[in-house]
């Protein structure tokens, strides 16, 4: 695919970060951006703008001044404002709950169309946008071509890999003033940073190993795995309702979505609720005793086997190959 | 206290689920099912109803059989339930839903001023979640999602949503009327019993076309859509696949399988 040369409507990227370091999933949305069109960064608040952006082809950075916490009705306000500013025909965000509800207050603005959780994006024929999502646990995929006249579209994390743009640029930092938006009342009473794991992200991680009702409850021969591949720890629905994870760990189409290049699920069944969140993963390894779990029917590596063998002799080798 | 609560009749996640040629949800296979995560909506609605009294309004947009998620919703509790059923209607986007939704309840709001909206988090067939957003946008109303934990205070007029998300948990608070979206984390939705299947089948269930909301047929359906389909394939199983009973040494096998597949 081509990079845009000639377009010359802007293309916004909201560049979600977190005290002022860019979160991984935006690098994707910059990759796929530079198909659309010149693209243009908008940075809420007033930390520094990373120098990194220029390396993905950031042409303009819009850095929005915030006035209090960062809640979804002030984010679309503030895309809104800066994509009426700019005349931008497509806006790009990562898929995470908030960014959906960002997109669709958005797309509800601009009378754009909208489409969340996309695999991929690129111009169709007319200019327009066209996405590519996975249906039904990732069994189906749809092209979708945009109507409208402006697109927003939430790209699922890990969807594509991270090019940076063949030739680099200095990107303009213009600053906008704060955007006030009317919340109707809703107060934000809380907001807890969950503590960090000193492992990757779950969403945003390349690697996954996932407990499910086979560990019985034990999760260190999975966290072991997970650490000796440098990954995330996830778990199903049966494991987090136990109580042996938390909630946050939960891999399904109620919890966390993932797409991981390898997931590993150990003691997982596979039951469709958990397929709906980890199926479009690059490659699937299932160890699990029963051989009729579900999951064997997706699973690229099957073990028959104990978790508990397995898992170890695993993580001890890969240390080993590693050196 | 009047809640109106949203519900999507969707094809049963055990059974083959399919697209049409024209790219939309293939719901002629007979075997839909009220969406599993608007049980939850249903099971907040009924509890909120039966702590502080009031009527619960089940309501569904969608085709004849469509009529069948509300009737669940009944058996669960809810008092009386609307159908929006009009042919204009099919192939609506998350826009087009959401307009007829936000119709609905505010005619709804004619008979008694609705308090709460309550939707489930997600359909399981779309799995977008963008719903209730654009149905709070429509009906201007403030908006509280995801609430794992949900309490009302009927005198200060507010409910307050505990909520998880990636990174962070939130606490928001929202005046009344709201819309309110809950996850599978918020409660245990009640199974039917005898006498909630027996007691639904006198539970009124009004049926009404776009026209009875005042709504414009070309502002919905795939005419008002701002998205089209271009194709719907069936992803091919995967090729190459491997499955071994361990025979002590699969542990070995495996991590030999990552390193020749680059993936350590």
């Amino acid at each position: 695919m081509t990079e845009s040369t000639t377009a010359a409507v802007p293309v916004l990227v909201l560049l979600d970060h977190h005290d002022g370091s860019l979160r991984t999933p935006v690098l994707e949305l910059l990759t796929v951006a530079r198909r659309l069109g010149p693209v243009h960064g908008v940075w809420l608040g007033d930390s520094a703008v990373p120098g990194t952006l220029g390396e993905h082809g950031v042409s303009v950075v819009h850095q929005v001044a915030l006035d209090g916490a960062a809640v979804v009705v002030t984010t679309s306000a503030a895309l809104a404002a800066v994509a009426e500013a700019t005349g931008a025909g497509s806006v790009l965000l990562s898929s995470t709950f908030e960014n959906k509800e960002i997109a669709a207050r958005l797309a509800f603005a601009l009378g754009a169309g909208l489409v969340v959780d996309a695999s991929d994006v690129e111009a169709g024929p007319d200019g327009g946008v066209v996405t590519v999502q996975q249906a039904f646990a990732a069994t189906w995929t749809l092209r979708s071509r945009v109507t409208a006249p402006r697109a927003v579209v939430a790209l699922k994390p890990n969807a594509v890999p991270v090019v940076p743009a063949d030739v680099p640029t200095s990107p303009e930092v213009v600053t906008h003033p704060a955007v006030t938006a009317d919340t109707l009342g809703v107060q934000l009473l809380e907001r807890t940073a969950r503590a960090a794991s000193g492992r990757p992200d779950l969403g945003e991680a390349q690697v996954v190993v996932v407990g499910g009702r086979g560990t019985e409850g034990d999760f260190s021969p999975v966290e072991d795995l997970a650490d000796a591949l440098g990954g995330a720890v996830g778990a199903t629905r049966v494991a987090t309702d136990e109580g042996w994870i938390g909630h946050e760990a939960q891999i399904g189409q109620t919890g966390v979505t993932i797409s991981p290049r390898l997931y590993v699920g150990a003691g997982v069944s596979g039951a469709v609720h958990h397929r709906g969140g980890m199926q479009s993963s690059s490659t699937i390894v299932a160890v699990n005793s029963d051989p009729e779990a579900p999951i064997f029917e997706i699973a690229d590596f099957g073990i028959v086997g104990d978790l508990f063998a397995v898992l170890p002799q695993a993580a001890a080798e890969v240390r080993r190959l590693r050196g | 206290m009047k809640i109106v609560v949203c519900v999507k009749h969707v094809p049963d996640l055990q059974a083959e689920r399919r697209f049409t040629d024209e790219g939309r949800v293939d719901r002629t296979q007979g075997d839909g099912t009220l969406n599993e995560l608007d049980e939850n909506a249903v099971e907040a609605a009924v509890s909120l109803v039966e702590a502080h009294g009031g009527e619960v309004v089940v309501l569904t947009v969608g085709p004849a059989d469509a009529v069948d998620a509300v009737r669940r919703g009944l058996q669960m509790g809810a008092d009386s339930a609307v159908h929006v059923q009009d042919g204009a209607i099919e192939g609506s986007d998350a826009f087009g839903t959401a307009a007829v939704l936000a119709a609905a309840v505010r005619r709804v709001a004619e008979e008694g001023p609705v308090d709460l909206v309550l939707t489930g988090m997600a359909a399981l067939d779309g799995l977008m979640s963008v719903v209730p957003t654009l149905l709070a946008v429509g009906l201007g109303l403030p908006q509280a999602t995801l609430a794992a934990e949900l309490t009302l205070d009927p005198e200060a007029g507010t409910v307050r949503v505990r909520r998880e998300l990636g990174h962070v948990t939130e606490v928001l608070e929202a005046p009344l009327p709201a819309v309110v979206s809950v996850t599978d984390q918020a409660n245990q939705p009640r199974y039917p019993s005898f006498k909630g299947i027996m007691a639904a089948r006198k539970k009124p269930v009004t049926t009404w076309s776009l026209a009875d909301l005042g709504l414009d047929p070309s502002t919905v359906g795939q005419a008002g859509a701002r998205t089209e389909v271009l194709e719907a394939t069936a992803r091919p199983p995967r090729e190459n696949r491997v499955l071994l009973t361990d025979e002590g040494d699969a542990g070995l096998r495996l991590a030999a399988y990552l390193v020749e597949n680059r993936l350590v």
